[in-house]
């Protein structure tokens, strides 16, 4: 065990380095060019790091969320009409946030108290987030738009200034994130017990822990995290559009299980969709190539393909994922 | 008195699974709970630890008399319980699982520091030793073990149950448990132990409480009992442990296994350039701790694990590289070792189950339809052929208690002809009526004329049955015996990796 986990760290350490080295020589080369594609990487990554946290909480304590994508959705449209209305951001924020928890709360419902297929669970959310918004969607309304936020001095620094420092709120937030997920799963004694409840909620049942109101608890909490994604996208559309999500929630499942249900995996995971995602405007943007954009708008679902494929042999997901939780005896 | 049941009844629709139970536990006395599968041991122990409400009767400790809603009562009482499906989360750590549900928490964090120190303390104090660090998933079942009984000490526990904890155990790791019991007991604590294994309950317990058919069937101290006392007193009618056969007429070879190499799932070899062949009309008893290989032999020769060179021979066709369907439909019987993980579909009927094999033939198929008829029919005969105990033949098997699980296995398996018969550890998890059954069954199936190659870790078994016993050791037979002139110290001996002059 020990020596297989320092030669992964070894790898991993090996291409931090060459991404490393590869960014600042394209910062030498040209470096409009690549400001542009980091800072638009890291607001491409974003919502998929929301969304992917969203899943890594759900799963460690035993529920799959396929309804991320629909919760994203709704929480987009309840944020942006609240923010429409009041003219307020932050009444749009609580909004949307609730509005996605208020799906949580759905998805428990049925999953943990009805014992309802996971799958099936998520699914009816994803349709019922796409039909309930497109209907009630009223076109021509406008909402404030997010206020972009500079770190003093930091965002002026030459090559991660712009990309880590220069952003709307809700992305600061998605930076920060993963960061206070690590730590509430792994240090805390509502971690411990979030991830003994989505590996042996028999064993967690035994000592005393409550399996279905942590999960119940767990998943709205997680939706708020799906409701934050949600609301990310209009923060940068500064407006809603019908199934504006188009498919980044499944990305977001793509990337929690690249990140092997871990908050910097996710991170990890997240930065490299949000890569391609930045690449591909950047190279359309550019037309440097004579290629249909159509083109390079498929890189982000064929890598979602193929990083699957080879990362989800090995994938081990919690293992009390999917189950409902039955008493013995 | 440490803990005392009076009068507990526990009424099921249509079953009284605890009728007028009393029992008493003193500070530092290890109490053996005996009774066959169903007899209401497990509904005893789930009303002494909270798990279910008894109808009738009281439960007092340290003689005050407390009503348990949930094993949260039992445990803030001081109660600890082993479940025989071990309650522990393997990808945590020992410690982590310990302090599960009781976590030491410094302002809003876990305080890991005090966790291990608790558990390295708990460990010294009562000689269970286990690293803190070390992830649950990769302990063996004897030290997984150790961490339930810790988990159950550091939540302060003053009466130990312990469900079947031998089940699951090697032999050293049964003597080291059996020693640890001693040890607690000599700590004041007092300890419910609950097994099938006579030989155990003599070695460990102070006292002894039969039950039978839901009642307490009889109550005695430990000294004075015998195997052959406690074993009817749990059954009601007389039973003969020790088999009896007549002396093997071998034929000719039916299993002709030569350098045999395969992996385990893990791809290191696991068998090891062995050779071995059994006979018609013998039983050849494959001995040997766990994890010498005996596992990767028997999924080799039934087709379910793939050969990585040496070659076996079944009634002379070279079966190598054949695959479970073309082995067994060369007359080969098969008893998996893990029963609820090849032995059966728990979701699927017994009447399924029991054509789990033939259900593609005639006459349970016709022109790849089923024919409900004759499976009804096959299933009723072997039901009652085979004392399966099950409400009906559209029953799950899942839900059907260990030693019937075990019954439908055999009934399938070996109501065929068969010329072989691969059994690997047929009576584990089952009760003393039930291996006396299975037991005759593979001594009749033996005199019928058919080649049996029982795999097991329990030397009873192996002494019991086997016309030859070949001692199994890192994944080669290191000495072939003649079972009658065999003594269980020699093979004992060859098993722990020793060696001893072969006879025969």
């Amino acid at each position: 065990m020990s020596i297989e986990w320092s030669r992964k760290r070894v790898v991993m350490l090996v291409i931090a380095v060459v991404i490393v080295i590869g960014w600042i020589a394209a910062y030498r080369w040209d470096s409009g060019q690549t400001t542009a594609v980091g800072s638009r990487t890291v607001r491409a990554a974003a919502p998929l790091l929301l969304g992917a946290l969203c899943g890594v909480i759900g799963e460690r304590s035993g529920v799959f969320n396929i309804g991320i994508e629909g919760q994203m959705l709704f929480s987009a449209f309840t944020g942006f009409m609240a923010a429409s209305y009041s003219g307020s951001l932050l009444l749009g924020i609580a909004a949307g946030v609730a509005g996605a928890m208020l799906l949580g709360l759905f998805l428990a419902w049925t999953a943990v108290t009805l014992k309802m297929d996971q799958i099936i669970a998520g699914t009816v959310i994803n349709i019922f987030a796409l039909g309930a918004t497109s209907f009630y969607y009223v076109q021509g309304r406008t909402m404030p738009s997010f206020p972009e936020w500079s770190a003093p001095g930091l965002s002026e620094l030459p090559l991660v200034g712009k990309m880590l420092f220069q952003h709307g709120p809700l992305t600061f937030l998605a930076l920060i994130a993963p960061f206070v997920v690590y730590v509430a799963l792994f240090k805390t004694r509502w971690g411990l017990r979030t991830r003994a409840v989505g590996e042996h909620p028999g064993a967690a049942d035994t000592v005393g822990v409550n399996v279905i109101k942590k999960r119940y608890v767990n998943l709205v909490i997680a939706a708020g995290f799906a409701g934050l994604a949600g609301l990310h996208l209009i923060q940068s559309a500064s407006a809603f559009n019908r199934n504006m999500t188009n498919g980044l929630g499944f990305i977001a499942l793509a990337v929690m299980i690249i990140g092997r249900w871990h908050p910097f995996g996710a991170f990890g995971g997240a930065l490299l969709f949000g890569f391609f995602i930045a690449l591909q405007s950047q190279l359309q943007f550019n037309q440097a190539l004579d290629i249909p954009p159509q083109f390079f708008g498929m890189i982000p679902y064929v890598l979602t393909i193929v990083v699957l494929a080879v990362a989800g042999v090995n994938a081990r997901p919690p293992a009390a994922g999917g189950q409902p939780y039955e008493k013995e005896g | 008195m440490l803990l005392r049941a009076d009068g507990l009844t526990k009424r099921f629709p249509g079953v009284i699974a605890c009728d007028n139970v009393s029992m008493h536990l003193a500070e530092g006395e290890i109490l053996g709970l005996l009774g066959e599968n169903g007899a209401g041991k497990s509904t005893l122990v789930k009303m002494l630890f909270g798990l279910y409400e008894p109808d009738e009767g009281t439960i007092s400790v340290q003689d005050k008399v407390v009503t348990f809603d949930d094993p949260g009562d039992a445990i803030a009482l001081g109660i600890g319980m082993v479940h025989q499906h071990f309650q522990l989360v393997p990808p945590l750590s020992v410690a982590e699982n310990i302090i599960l549900g009781a976590e030491p928490v410094k302002r809003w964090f876990v305080d890991h520091r005090a966790a291990d120190r608790k558990v390295t303390e708990l460990s010294k104090r009562y000689g269970l030793d286990v690293d803190p660090e070390a992830l649950v998933e990769d302990l063996p079942v004897g030290i997984q073990q150790r961490v339930e009984i810790l988990k159950a000490l550091y939540r302060g526990a003053e009466i130990l149950i312990l469900d079947e904890p031998t089940a699951v155990l090697t032999p050293q790791e049964t003597d080291e448990l059996l020693q640890v019991m001693r040890d607690l007991a000599k700590s004041g604590v007092g300890i419910i132990f609950i097994t099938h294994k006579l030989r155990e309950v003599l070695a460990v317990t102070d006292r002894v409480t039969v039950m039978r058919n839901g009642k307490v069937a009889a109550e005695m101290p430990t000294a004075g009992a015998t195997q052959q006392s406690l074993a009817e007193a749990m059954v009601g009618r007389a039973v003969v442990l020790r088999v009896t056969k007549k002396p093997a007429a071998p034929g000719e070879v039916v299993l002709a296994v030569e350098e045999l190499r395969v992996k385990d799932s893990r791809g290191q070899e696991a068998v090891k350039g062995l050779s071995l062949d059994v006979r018609r009309g013998e039983i050849l008893g494959v001995a040997g701790v766990e994890g010498n290989g005996q596992r990767e032999l028997v999924e080799a020769l039934t087709g379910i694990r793939s050969v990585e060179s040496g070659r076996f021979t079944i009634e002379g066709h070279d079966a190598t590289h054949m695959g479970p369907r073309r082995i067994h439909s060369l007359g080969v019987a098969h008893i998996p070792e893990d029963r609820e993980k090849d032995g059966f579909v728990g979701t699927y009927s017994v009447a399924d189950n029991l054509v789990l094999t033939s259900y593609f033939e005639e006459p349970f198929a016709r022109r790849g339809i089923r024919q409900w008829g004759a499976v009804e029919e096959r299933a009723r005969a072997l039901v009652e052929a085979f004392d399966v105990r099950t409400p009906g033949i559209a029953t799950k098997v899942k839900s059907l208690s260990g030693g019937n699980k075990q019954k439908v296995i055999v009934a399938r398996e070996l109501s065929d002809q068969n010329d072989l018969v691969i059994a690997s550890q047929p009576t584990r998890g089952v009760d003393v009526g039930s291996i006396e059954f299975i037991h005759n069954q593979l001594v009749a199936t033996r005199d019928g004329g058919a080649a049996i190659l029982l795999v097991s870790a329990e030397l009873d078994e192996i002494f019991g049955l086997a016309d030859r016993i070949a001692v199994m050791y890192e994944g080669r037979i290191v000495a072939t015996l003649d079972a009658a002139t065999a003594t269980r110290e020699q093979v004992g001996l060859l098993m722990a990796g020793g060696s001893a002059p072969a006879t025969g």
